[in-house]
């Protein structure tokens, strides 16, 4: 399905309007947050591309000759979502690899040494 | 073993007469929010408990002398932490992108929507609409977690676009954890009914705040026989519910224009009086309001339950903290106000016996099969599908 011609509103400028309020911005250069909310929004249009050729494959191994309908009405089968989703979870722990990195920095901060203090540690050994 | 590992994908969501149309690309985009929002949950959240306990409260207790004494000081305290920012600047997008998604595919369809719903709701006497209805401006000027426009947003007369919008977006925010039909906590109502009030037979029951009516249909259904009243404030909702409903085949239940601080019912005309996930959209005048209205509304020996978050008395401050996040940053004014009151004695004031009164939970109940069983370790604080229910028998 593409979008209507006929609808007689904005639809694309009323989908990404604001909601009442004012917006709350958690770091403390602004910019920062901007940043982090354009990356996030790519990020989600990789992942869309991602499926897309996902489904462009496994409709290929199916048959060789197909209609663009035939992407809108694909359905994955259990073993197909399976996987999609698994490559979703990777995908997602690639992303925001440095937030997982930043956590076990807690966990563990006897390791948090610079490598300087290291090496004069080391060079003692 | 649940059948996903993850989410469900989006394709498995219920479609009945008045769903938004998606193409590929729009169900891809639910299913990385939906996959996002698992991730947040499972591996992000943890990370907050994990920064308060190592760096922010012992920084706390160094420059203070104490530990936070409530929420209030530990969210300022937390509010410097660096994960805490990152977790909620990704959440705080991650609805943002969820309602951008959810309107692209409703606004670009809207005229179509609008004569599906207004085809199925044609003559019926079982939507009763009041042109004049003044909406309380608890509602009205709220754009309740995030939604533009909020639930009474009309981009063209007759509209149901707020309402086709937060049916189609459930999915991504809950990552599946409300099933097929979004009905998982009707489903739990309806399950904890027949298990602990096996002899309520209602002849009528009433819906307070019914919204899109996702809530309402498994107690509908459960109860053929009975009359059911659904009333909400906002327009869209109920053109919306009483299409959905039909096209789902549940005829039994009439939708009403009214505010349920002034129900336009007899005294003690209702068996059963329910809300679910409505109390806290609300204001601290008007669930005093509410609360007397349901004590009215009842017959002696009915019964009234409502499904909420927990409330926060007796958690300690850093839960308080975490389930608060939606009042600061996701436009639920009224969220930690409620949370932060006395039900049982707002029962009692509207002529509840307190020997009458029970709290118990509730957990979305869904197709396991197609949607999992939802993960018991995996807490993210005003999102769980599981619910406290707090209720009485007049």
């Amino acid at each position: 399905m593409s979008a209507s011609d006929k609808t007689p509103i904005d639809y694309i400028a009323l989908s990404g309007a604001k909601p009442r309020g004012k917006r709350p911005y958690f770091f403390e250069d602004p910019a920062v947050e901007r940043v982090l909310a354009i990356t996030m929004a790519v990020a989600q249009e990789v992942a869309v591309l991602h499926e897309r050729v996902d489904t462009l494959e496994r409709l290929l191994e199916q048959k060789t000759h197909f209609k663009r309908a035939d992407i809108d009405s694909y359905q994955p089968d259990p073993e197909a979502a399976t996987a999609r989703a698994e490559w979703s979870r990777m995908y997602i722990a690639r992303v925001l690899r440095i937030v997982q990195q930043e956590l076990e920095a807690l966990d563990k901060l006897d390791q948090n040494y610079t490598l300087d203090d290291k090496a004069e540690e080391l060079g003692r050994t | 073993m649940a059948s996903w590992p993850s989410p469900p994908p989006y394709n498995l969501v219920g479609k009945h007469g008045v769903s938004a149309q998606t193409n590929h690309d729009d169900r891809a985009r639910f299913n990385f929010l939906a996959a996002l929002n698992t991730h947040l949950a499972t591996h992000v959240v943890p990370g907050n408990a994990k920064a308060f306990k190592v760096k922010v409260e012992p920084e706390f207790i160094a420059a203070n002398g104490r530990a936070p004494k409530d929420r209030h000081e530990v969210r300022r305290a937390m509010l410097k932490n660096p994960h805490f920012q990152t977790w909620s600047a990704l959440r705080r997008s991650s609805m943002e992108m969820r309602q951008q998604t959810g309107r692209e595919i409703v606004l670009r369809q809207i005229a179509d929507l609008n004569a599906r719903a207004a085809k199925l709701n044609e003559g019926s006497p079982k939507l009763k609409l009041d042109p004049k209805f003044v909406v309380p401006p608890y509602v009205a000027k709220v754009d309740f977690h995030c939604m533009p426009g909020g639930y009474c947003d009309e981009v063209m007369p007759n509209d149901v676009s707020a309402a086709a919008n937060y049916d189609i977006g459930i999915f991504a925010t809950t990552a599946g954890g409300l099933g097929k039909f979004n009905d998982g906590a009707g489903n739990a109502l309806a399950g904890w009914l027949k298990k602990n009030a096996p002899d309520l037979k209602p002849k009528r029951i009433l819906d307070l705040g019914c919204g899109m009516g996702h809530s309402l249909l498994p107690v509908a259904a459960a109860y053929p026989e009975a009359e059911v009243i659904a009333i909400d404030v906002a327009a869209p909702l109920l053109r919306f519910a009483h299409a959905r409903a039909k096209s789902m085949g549940i005829n039994n239940i009439t939708f009403v224009q009214a505010n349920a601080e002034h129900v336009p019912e007899p005294d003690g005309s209702f068996d059963f009086v329910f809300t679910t996930m409505f109390l806290h959209e609300t204001s601290n005048t008007a669930i005093r309001n509410i609360i007397n209205e349901t004590h009215r509304l009842l017959r002696p020996g009915g019964l009234c339950m409502h499904l909420e978050q927990p409330q926060f008395a007796g958690l300690p401050p850093f839960e308080q903290f975490m389930r608060d996040w939606d009042a600061f940053y996701n436009n639920e004014p009224f969220w930690t106000r409620m949370h932060d009151m006395d039900v049982d004695q707002l029962m009692a004031d509207a002529g509840f016996d307190r020997t009458k009164m029970f709290v118990s939970g509730a957990q979305a109940v869904v197709d396991e099969e197609i949607f999992g069983k939802q993960k018991d370790d995996v807490e993210d604080y005003g999102r769980k599908a599981s619910w406290h229910v707090f209720g009485v028998y007049k």
